[in-house]
């Protein structure tokens, strides 16, 4: 062995060893972070509530004689404010958690649900949802309101998922190139069929799709609220019997296969609940892209992959993320809001193409 | 169990469309045994060890695991019972070392397991990369890090329901000399406890030392099969690998091949004719 040789021998041996933080850790971290955001979020807005008006606000303590505000404040904070922060961090939690899945479905860091056409997908089926609900078609669908539009747009994310597999994978194996390239024809397919619905949509319609699609959580009422709570409570629920799985499917499907997990049934699951959380979203608030893959690749760099920490972390960071993004949509232009979709875009674009650039060997293309 | 072979393989064979990818093959191991698998490439060598992991379904024959049909049990119970070192196995996320080999441990909790984790991980000689990211390593270090999971899965197994059997798909291609032995020595420890193990190898000097029994195959069939003297012989390797090639003996009688006397025999041929 020469000296270089040597040298090299021991700068590969120090170099690269990796500390991952404390379980307990990382969960109070991101409770405390999402506790901060949505505190931020409660204060902040056309109608402040100050910090030291919150607890009267909230009905914890009884409101200051000299607070002519507390009627206001409750009112703003209990049917607007805490009702759209509650969407923001369920929508959030479960867009992380979805990309968190996909990505370890399709062995891909690159796999986002709304960059490959799955939220394009559901959207599609939710705008068609809209138009059919409006139509003379209405009584067929009548039995399903208020769970038409997440349902229609499950089922839309749900078949956008399978196609892409089916096309992507061969033989326990996932062609990346060919899974983002097929996933940009599908979301092209989906947008030319939203296009299609804007197009003979009447004018009715045609402001309720424009205004869903726009992806604002200003619509937020404690009945959305309401109808998207299971989806999560099922998407963390679901994500008990994943973790294990997808570590292991990572090596491969028949790494996955020879170390006892039954790899269909995990696929199953996991597509289902992708499309659930995705559509859920989608029903809510339109397409908000890049959520689901940002939060897991920042997780990734500080937890390490484990998909044990990772889907639950994703969950977390997810909900602060989208709580303190809508908190930002709602002010940075007030009295306007802009739409939340256009700041999920400005921060998640660079970070995907981060990503990109630094797998640029992996990816082959 | 002794007289009673683990993995019995009856008349086996896959065909894929028109291509015969594997034809009638007979195979059944004893627990403790040691087979390798030789052979030219696309001799099917791989392709009858994925249907011994239950990877593949036979179009043919059947395979019986332990008396029972070896599709019959379910994939976890199938894998606290064999376990299998895939050819190319490819880590995409940034898993450490201890993160990968923690994986062999299939539905244990981590306590109970964490000991069999650390002694895998010494005994293939990665202690000092336990913290480092997979992707990160060389080749040969990827195997061992892989070769460590497998040992777990099978330690975990065998505590379980006894003596299982290890499957070893070239898992010595990215290794160096002083690795490659290794390998064989830590395989053949196993095998002493009980454990059947069958391993697909290239080099053939290898297949000799690692072996009690070497299977020959050529186009999807055995071509030979017997102990390492009454397979490696010139005749079988001519007839198999189409090149001629000196075999001497080694003290002990094992049969060992000289490299710098291979020839292919159509080269030969045209110089003696």
């Amino acid at each position: 062995m020469t000296a270089a040789d040597a040298k090299l021998t021991a700068f590969v041996r120090t170099k690269g060893r990796v500390r991952r933080p404390a379980t307990i850790a990382v969960l109070c971290g991101l409770s405390a972070a999402l506790l901060l955001t949505v505190l931020l979020a409660a204060t902040v807005g056309a109608a402040g509530i100050p910090l030291s008006r919150l607890p009267a606000a909230l009905g914890l303590s009884a409101a200051d004689p000299g607070n002519s505000f507390a009627a206001r404040d409750q009112l703003i904070l209990w049917s607007i404010r805490i009702p759209r922060i509650a969407i923001a961090a369920m929508i959030g939690g479960m867009l992380g958690a979805a990309g968190a899945i996909m990505q370890g479905l399709f062995r891909n860091p690159l796999a986002d649900p709304a960059l490959v056409g799955v939220s394009s997908g559901g959207a599609f089926a939710a705008a068609g949802a809209i138009v059919i609900s409006d139509s003379r078609f209405a009584h067929y669908v009548a039995f399903l309101q208020p769970f038409l539009l997440p349902l229609a747009a499950f089922i839309g994310s749900l078949l956008t998922t399978i196609i892409l597999y089916r096309i992507s994978s061969r033989s326990g194996r996932t062609s990346i190139a060919l899974f983002l390239l097929a996933g940009i024809a599908i979301a092209a397919i989906a947008n030319a069929g939203i296009g299609l619905l804007v197009f003979i949509a009447d004018d009715r319609q045609l402001r309720d799709i424009t205004f869903w699609l726009l992806g604002s959580l200003s619509g937020a009422t404690w009945s959305k609220a309401a109808t998207i709570a299971p989806m999560l409570a099922l998407g963390l629920i679901g994500m008990l019997f994943t973790s294990r799985g997808l570590d292991v499917l990572i090596l491969g499907e028949s790494e996955a296969f020879h170390s006892g997990v039954d790899v269909e049934r995990l696929k199953r699951i996991c597509i289902v609940l992708v499309s659930v959380m995705t559509g859920a979203a989608v029903s809510v608030c339109g397409v908000i892209g890049f959520v689901g893959i940002v939060v897991p690749h920042l997780l990734r760099l500080m937890i390490g992959p484990g998909h044990r920490l990772l889907l639950p972390a994703s969950v977390g960071l997810g909900a602060s993320l989208l709580v303190g993004a809508d908190t930002l949509a709602r002010t940075i232009v007030a009295p306007a809001e802009m739409p939340i979709g256009i700041l999920t875009a400005a921060v998640g674009a660079p970070i995907f193409l981060l990503i990109l650039l630094r797998q640029r060997g992996l990816v082959g293309l | 169990m002794a007289d009673t072979p683990v993995l019995i393989a009856s008349g086996i064979s896959l065909t894929i469309g028109q291509a015969t990818l594997l034809n009638h093959v007979d195979l059944a191991i004893m627990s403790g045994e040691m087979i390798a698998i030789v052979g030219p490439n696309g001799a099917g060598k791989s392709t009858l060890l994925r249907l011994l992991s239950a990877d593949l379904r036979a179009s043919r024959g059947a395979i019986t695991l332990k008396g029972r049909d070896l599709h019959s049990w379910s994939p976890a119970e199938l894998a606290m019972r064999r376990a299998m070192l895939s050819q190319h196995v490819s880590v995409s996320f940034p898993f450490t070392v201890e993160e990968v080999v923690q994986m062999g441990r299939g539905n244990l909790p981590l306590a109970s397991a964490q000991s069999l984790v650390d002694a895998a991980i010494d005994e293939v000689g990665l202690g000092d990369f336990r913290h480092r990211e997979l992707p990160t390593l060389s080749g040969g270090e990827q195997q061992r890090a892989h070769f460590a999971r497998i040992l777990v899965q099978l330690a975990c197994g065998e505590a379980a329901h006894g003596p299982g059997i290890l499957l070893l798909d070239e898992p010595t291609s990215s290794l160096d000399l002083r690795h490659q032995i290794e390998l064989v020595e830590i395989s053949r420890q196993r095998a002493r406890s009980g454990t059947a193990v069958i391993a697909v190898l290239h080099d053939l000097n290898l297949a000799v030392r690692f072996a009690d029994r070497i299977i020959v195959m050529r186009s999807g069939a055995v071509a030979a099969e017997g102990t390492p003297s009454e397979t490696i012989t010139s005749d079988v390797i001519r007839r198999v690998f189409d090149i001629d090639v000196a075999v001497a003996r080694t003290d002990d009688g094992a049969p060992y091949l000289l490299p710098q006397m291979m020839q292919q025999i159509a080269t030969s041929t045209s110089v003696t004719g």
